[in-house]
């Protein structure tokens, strides 16, 4: 649906995007993902057409964003960090605009506000002036207008900037029920809204691609296999030496972390070396040397220390080359 | 077609429901009555000191009061067309929905197109004031219809003209207040550039003076519908039109 090679937008003093490539198949939900400054709105503006490439080229729904421009248009919805909204107009007639705007038919334009505006919730605002919305209300009625000429593709720069905890559900849900109509490609430089709704994920930062990938091939990025989580509860002999080191004993065993416990219980982080699950094995020394075990889980690396990783910002240690490390602590 | 009017029904929705349209039309209002009102007044003693002093002069309600009207009209217009023009995108660029007209399936000739409709209408708002003004005349006295058609016209023009300007200028910048008061120096240079002739009739005195957008005001109000006026006109709205929509252009390659 969207193809994008060896895109590059250059300004007299720096580059904003430089020669980055993917493509996004029809009905995917991908999630543009980078820091502030990556790049992202930049390459969304010039899937938009809203601005040329200065190298490279794009094509949404089969059309170049340079040649076909025109065509691009039609097939797409925007909305841009700041819905583009006309504080002076009420809902629906900010709608019933947007609508003939995108070329749709006289006759369906009253039909499909009314759509889109069930569709996003804000049927009831429909007669209020856009200046008096909120703006978790301001963001709904911004994917109403992108999303009233039913277009292919969905391109929503920063959708949840902004909200309030609710309101970012409640957007996301939004969201993710339109992914079967529309193709869809959101950015965002918050990891867990890409967790949340996404299913690929492209990764950039200063510009440059980092990583595309499926969020679940990217999560199991990273030298560790797997981590879990091991509670026991303090009651009996326990002590929170003891059980460090007969966790650190076993074979497989990388690497174990205290982490901040509750009075009741300790909890610790148990790394393996790559390629071993030594998930039974913790249970059962455990068990042999009579304490209770609370609770065993694992925690797969967050996406998060992904991103960080990829995009340079932190480096995450090597649990392989340094075993001894927690045997130290 | 139906794009142009698309863009510039909201353009009109926005001037009427915030108070820019109601002001300036209370200012024009204001004006366009006081000027009225003295120009008439003046005619009338005029008249009567013609009449007591026993040789009557030749009184003419088209010469004496409509066509002097009519270049007033056009000074006040002078004024409050860089408050018409100063938002149309300035305001969208402010605002952000810029982004949202670009990227709609719209030509750039469409969006200028239409914005600089919903101002001259907006103008022509002003004017329809006129009628109420001039109805005075026509109840009191007897003035030739043609001259003031044709007065309307050219106020019409010469506003369209300066809209079209206007409109460039507000592609300009994302401030208002900034492209009203570039708007209101454009307006006031193509004002004064006539009062040039006095310095002699030199061919640059000669082309300065045809360029300044008052010097062709004056035939209109005389009732005189003149081809090199028109053509004056015409070709000054299409090169603001024109510059207008270069600089959309440009933003698109700038931003």
């Amino acid at each position: 649906m969207i193809q994008v090679q060896g895109l590059s937008k250059k300004y007299a003093r720096h580059v904003a995007v430089n020669n980055i490539s993917f493509s996004v198949e029809k009905g995917d939900i991908v999630g543009f993902l980078g820091p502030n400054g990556a790049g992202k709105t930049t390459t969304m503006r010039i899937l938009t057409c809203f601005m040329p490439p200065t190298e490279g080229t794009a094509t949404v729904a089969g059309f170049d964003v340079f040649e076909e421009s025109f065509e691009v248009k039609k097939h797409i919805g925007y909305l841009p960090e700041a819905p583009p909204l006309y504080p002076e107009m009420t809902v629906s007639d900010y709608l019933n605009f947007v609508a003939r705007l995108k070329n749709v038919p006289s006759n369906e334009i009253k039909s499909r506000t009314q759509q889109v505006m069930e569709r996003c919730a804000v049927a009831d605002e429909a007669g209020r002036l856009i200046s008096k919305l909120s703006k978790g209300y301001r963001q709904r009625v911004g994917l109403a207008q992108a999303i009233i000429h039913n277009p292919d593709v969905l391109v929503l720069d920063e959708p949840t900037s902004g909200l309030d905890p609710k309101q970012i559900n409640e957007t996301r849900e939004l969201i993710k029920s339109l992914a079967g109509e529309h193709t869809i490609i959101l950015s965002t430089h918050i990891l867990p809204e890409v967790e949340a709704v996404c299913e690929k994920v492209i990764i950039i930062n200063k510009g440059k691609l980092v990583a595309t990938d499926s969020v679940e091939n990217l999560k199991n990025r990273g030298g560790v296999a797997g981590a879990i989580q091991v509670q026991v509860d303090t009651a009996g002999d326990a002590d929170g030496f003891a059980v460090h080191q007969r966790l650190e004993q076993i074979p497989g065993v990388s690497k174990v972390v205290d982490r901040p416990s509750p009075a009741d219980r300790f909890i610790f982080e148990v790394e393996s070396l790559q390629g071993r699950n030594t998930r039974s094995d913790v249970a059962r020394a455990i068990v042999h040397a009579g304490w209770n075990l609370l609770e065993l889980k694992s925690t797969s690396l967050t996406l998060e220390e992904v991103f960080l990783e990829l995009t340079g910002s932190h480096s995450q240690p090597e649990p392989v080359e340094a075993p001894a490390e927690g045997a130290v602590q | 077609m139906r794009n142009i009017w698309t863009i510039c029904r909201r353009e009109l929705y926005s001037y009427f429901v915030s108070p820019i349209a109601w002001v300036l039309l209370a200012i024009f209002a204001f004006l366009s009555g006081v000027f009225t009102y003295i120009i008439s007044a003046s005619f009338a003693r005029a008249s009567l000191e013609s009449q007591m002093s026993g040789q009557s002069m030749p009184m003419n309600l088209n010469e004496q009061v409509i066509a002097p009207l009519f270049s007033n009209i056009a000074v006040i217009g002078l004024f409050l067309i860089p408050l018409i023009s100063m938002r149309l995108f300035a305001e969208e660029k402010r605002q952000g929905t810029i982004e949202l007209l670009i990227t709609s399936p719209l030509h750039d000739l469409e969006i200028v197109m239409g914005k600089w409709l919903s101002a001259v209408l907006m103008y022509g708002a002003l004017l329809v004031i006129l009628l109420v003004d001039f109805s005075f005349l026509f109840i009191y006295g007897n003035p030739d219809w043609k001259p003031v058609v044709s007065g309307f016209i050219g106020v019409l023009l010469q506003g369209a003209c300066l809209l079209a300007f206007g409109t460039f200028i507000s592609t300009l910048t994302r401030n208002q207040i900034v492209a009203a008061a570039i708007g209101f120096g454009l307006a006031l240079v193509l004002w004064i550039l006539n009062w040039t002739t006095s310095f002699g009739n030199t061919p640059v005195i000669q082309v300065l003076n045809y360029l300044s957008i008052v010097s062709h005001m004056d035939s209109f109000s005389r009732g005189v519908i003149d081809t090199k006026d028109l053509i004056y006109y015409v070709s000054m709205i299409f090169l603001g039109l024109f510059l207008t929509a270069r600089s959309l252009e440009s933003l698109r390659w700038r931003a």
